[in-house]
């Protein structure tokens, strides 16, 4: 197994609050990996974590380390932007900005990144949007406030926002929450298309769309990874009894 | 039963309805009555001449204030010029920036500083650039109205920053984009609206301030001369011409009345319509 991103004994804190506790997790090179749990047990902090997010908020800490291709993201001499540029990230809630347009939301990346020599922003723009399930829904007003999209067309919008920047691991949480059954099926088809050339870390509630799109899943309970292993093995054959509870239902 | 509890929340609901129309009714009564009193008083006075002639001499009729418009709009433009972009940069700072004891203190002299008396404003201006250069200047008047401007379009700018949601500045962050980068092109743009509406309105308020500039500006019969040369302003004017015992010179106060409202107004009207403008109309 090709690990892009190791996370190494690592916990988090909000003030004296331990949201995350002594986790370590490999996330495998072009696989997607999910992870599942109840609510409140330090999915989202964990992974926003991993593009060093949490830290801006007041009076919290982190310890331990996050391996990108074997250098530690929490070295001193790494660079933030940089980082971010190569961890991408889709929020929870969609949050494409409101003041650009369409057009101008999925290019503010590739305009902070520099846009490469030789390539054109409306090819990028268009490529994105294509990825993202959206192309055909907006093309005709690219030059419009994202504003009027439907909740779940501006999920699609942020997740073309995320590609557009090429990313090598794409972080997300929980990005169907938002969406209707029909666009949740479109997200679902693009992250298995995406694999192939990105690693994708998800947080999902949605047992069965982890048991479908996973091909490693991640079980979290109070801040504690309680198992890790092949999506399959997981869910036909948990080897704890409390992930076993959860993805029976019977908790969370 | 059922029936008797709608029926008083509807009589309710009707009797706080025609309080809340009286209570702004009650409201409005002192600017209308101001509005009108104004105008009532004010308009024999304006004529072509009022704007484009200078003041006569005492007892000669006629006459205009035509370098007092020119000379408020130099000083309140002098302010704007000194007291909106430092203002609004303490602003991002506070918001975005300030954490522990530096932006605690920011915060702090622009809470006391909102809360100076402006004519203590133009004796401390008075006291040190006045007595420095040894003579009243529209330097000193804008630096006195720039001092009563900062702190209101630092608070402003810091409440509107707040106001824009967290994820947005995270979603940019998320992308790569430094912090400054963040505050520039997403969070001061998202705030644009309410930022422009804060800054207009504090335009608005220095223009018709009259006792800082009794220290610091003076006034002038003539026309504007120099940055550092006393300055003639409508307010200034206003406040001499109507402790004067002439009818006349009252006559010509009542009109920089008018104006000097009128400006104001406009300025606040303006002040809602580049905010809207700038919000582009797609606030939720
Ligand atoms: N900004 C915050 N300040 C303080 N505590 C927080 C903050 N955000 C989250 N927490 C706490 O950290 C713990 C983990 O929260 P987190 O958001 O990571 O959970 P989650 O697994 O993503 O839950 P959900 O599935 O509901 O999104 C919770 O106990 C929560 O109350
Ligand atoms: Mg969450």
């Amino acid at each position: 197994m090709n690990v892009k991103l190791l996370v190494e004994e690592f916990s988090a804190w909000y003030g004296k609050n331990q949201a995350v506790k002594d986790v370590t997790l490999p996330v495998p090179l072009h696989q997607v990996t999910a992870i599942i749990g109840p609510s409140g047990c330090g999915k989202s902090t964990l992974i926003r974590c991993l593009n060093r997010l949490h830290e801006l908020l007041p009076g919290t800490r982190t310890k331990g380390r996050v391996m990108l291709d074997g250098q530690d993201i929490y070295s001193d001499n790494m660079d933030l932007a940089e980082l971010r540029h190569r961890i991408g990230m889709v929020f929870q809630k969609p949050n494409p900005f409101s003041t650009m347009s369409i057009f101008n939301n999925v290019a503010a990346g590739v305009r902070v990144n520099g846009l490469r020599p030789g390539t054109k922003m409306e090819d990028i723009v268009e490529k994105s949007l294509r990825m993202a399930a959206l192309w055909d829904e907006v093309k005709d007003r690219l030059h419009e406030s994202p504003y009027n999209l439907s909740g779940g067309q501006q999920q699609r919008l942020c997740i073309a926002r995320a590609l557009a920047v090429e990313p090598e691991v794409l972080l997300m949480d929980e990005p169907c929450s938002a969406l209707d059954p029909a666009s949740t099926l479109k997200v679902e088809e693009l992250i298995a298309d995406l694999k192939s050339r990105y690693t994708i870390l998800m947080v999902t509630h949605n047992m069965q769309q982890a048991a479908r799109v996973a091909d490693y899943t991640a079980f979290f309970l109070n801040g504690q990874m309680i198992e890790y292993g092949l999506t399959t093995e997981i869910f036909t054959n948990p080897k704890d009894k409390r992930t076993e509870d959860y993805i029976s239902g019977r908790f969370g | 039963m059922r029936i008797r509890r709608n029926q008083r929340r509807r009589i309710v609901d009707r009797i706080m309805g025609v309080l809340s129309v009286l209570a702004t009714v009650v409201a409005l009564i002192p600017l209308a009555s101001i509005l009108i009193y104004v105008s009532a008083k004010g308009l024999s006075a304006i004529n072509w001449d009022f704007f484009t002639k200078l003041p006569k001499p005492v007892g000669e009729p006629g006459g205009g204030m035509a370098n007092a418009i020119v000379g408020t709009m130099i000083l309140v433009g002098l302010a704007s010029a000194m007291g909106i972009p430092l203002g609004i940069l303490a602003g991002i700072y506070l918001a975005e920036f300030g954490r522990g004891r530096l932006a605690w203190t920011v915060r702090f002299i622009c809470d006391v500083m909102t809360g100076i008396p402006s004519i203590i404003v133009g004796i401390a201006v008075y006291g040190t650039i006045v007595v420095a250069m040894k003579r009243y200047s529209a330097i000193a008047g804008g630096v006195a109205l720039a001092i009563i401007m900062l702190p209101l379009v630092t608070r402003t700018t810091e409440e509107m920053l707040k106001l824009v949601p967290n994820s947005l500045r995270e979603a940019s962050l998320a992308l790569g984009a430094p912090q400054w980068r963040t505050v520039v092109s997403v969070v001061l743009r998202s705030a644009a609206g309410g930022i422009i509406t804060g800054v207009m309105l504090a335009v608005a308020r220095i223009a018709g301030e009259t006792a800082p500039l009794l220290f610091t500006a003076l006034s002038s019969r003539y026309w504007h001369t120099g940055l550092d040369q006393r300055i003639a302003s409508l307010p200034v004017y206003i406040y001499t011409y109507a402790t004067t015992p002439y009818e006349d010179l009252h006559r010509l106060a009542w009109g920089a009345a008018l104006v000097l409202l009128a400006l104001v107004l406009v300025t606040s009207m303006a002040a809602r319509v580049a905010g809207r403008r700038a919000s582009g109309g797609n606030r939720g």
